[in-house]
């Protein structure tokens, strides 16, 4: 079967995966994910100012790692140009409509 | 190896991944859920006070969990697609299988903190920030349950042959996008119900 020959060679496929830059945008997801709320408990802890700050850079996080999930796990950076940029149209007024909903409603 | 299907499509050509239809349901729907966000922002803002308050009833580290849980499922996504462009069967249906067994233990996470929830100091009285936690989640919590189905058509039509293109291959990239879809989802709605409401 074709599956078993695809299956010989597990090592250096490991390697590839490791090095692939999908992965890095993975291990950088995971780490913005734990970071987020840490900072999430800092604005707890803050001052009125700080905690609308702490707000926008949390905001400003999730939209970093949805436009690395769309990018790089779902292709778009090998996609034809135009709906690359919907996709960074969208990431940015999305940015804007959430940071500014929260600061200002 | 990966060498020869390489030669056939050059890393520079761009190419939409999966169904440009599927796409336009992937747009509508990322655009309904900041429909949400917004109405929700509105609600926080009439009550800010109680919204802050309730958020921190919900346990932080479910929520974080979670979103390792998604985020890892979506990489395991990842190698299943690319594992199917080589043709190696047996990692491209075990990486997809390891995805649903992140889906699902997702579920089993949500489900634990909707009894906590329901059976918390919150009781039945119901404010409007957990109404809006309940709507978010449930509606994500449907794309999970789909995104779940849509896993087990993608390891039955990876197993059918090692030689997948054409429209095999489109409908495994495009629920390859899907399973991606909840996870960028997942990405808006743990910040705003747990950190900054």
């Amino acid at each position: 079967m074709k599956g078993q020959q695809a299956k010989a060679k597990p090592k250096t496929r490991l390697f590839a995966l490791i090095e692939s830059r999908v992965t890095i945008v993975w291990i950088v997801l995971m780490v913005l994910t734990i970071a987020n709320p840490v900072l999430g408990i800092e604005a707890q802890l803050a001052g009125s100012t700080s905690v609308q700050l702490l707000g926008v850079a949390i905001l400003t996080l999730a939209i970093v790692k949805v436009r690395l999930v769309g990018l790089d796990f779902m292709e778009l950076r090998k996609a034809p140009v135009p709906m690359r940029l919907m996709f960074e149209a969208y990431c940015l007024i999305l940015w804007v409509v959430l940071t500014a909903c929260f600061l200002w409603l | 190896m990966g060498m020869m299907t390489e030669s056939r499509t050059p890393a520079q050509a761009l190419k939409i991944p999966g169904e440009a239809g599927v796409w336009v349901f992937l747009f509508g729907d990322m655009v309904i859920f900041v429909v949400f966000f917004v109405a929700y922002l509105v609600d926080r803002a009439a009550a800010p006070g109680l919204f802050a308050q309730s958020s921190h009833e919900l346990g932080l580290a479910v929520g974080v969990a979670n979103t390792l849980i998604l985020l890892s499922s979506s990489l395991l996504v990842v190698v299943g697609l690319g594992a199917v462009r080589r043709g190696a069967v047996p990692v491209a249906t075990g990486a997809f299988r390891g995805a649903m067994a992140c889906g699902v233990l997702f579920v089993v996470l949500k489900a634990f903190e909707y009894t906590q929830i329901a059976s918390g100091a919150t009781g039945t009285d119901l404010n409007p920030f957990f109404s809006w936690y309940f709507i978010l989640t449930g509606v994500h919590l449907m794309h999970v349950l789909i995104g779940l189905g849509v896993l087990g058509l993608m390891v039955s039509r990876a197993q059918q042959s090692s030689d997948v293109t054409g429209k095999r291959l489109m409908v495994i990239e495009s629920g390859a996008c899907f399973w991606h879809l909840v996870d960028l989802l997942w990405m808006l709605i743990f910040p705003l119900l747990y950190l900054v409401a």
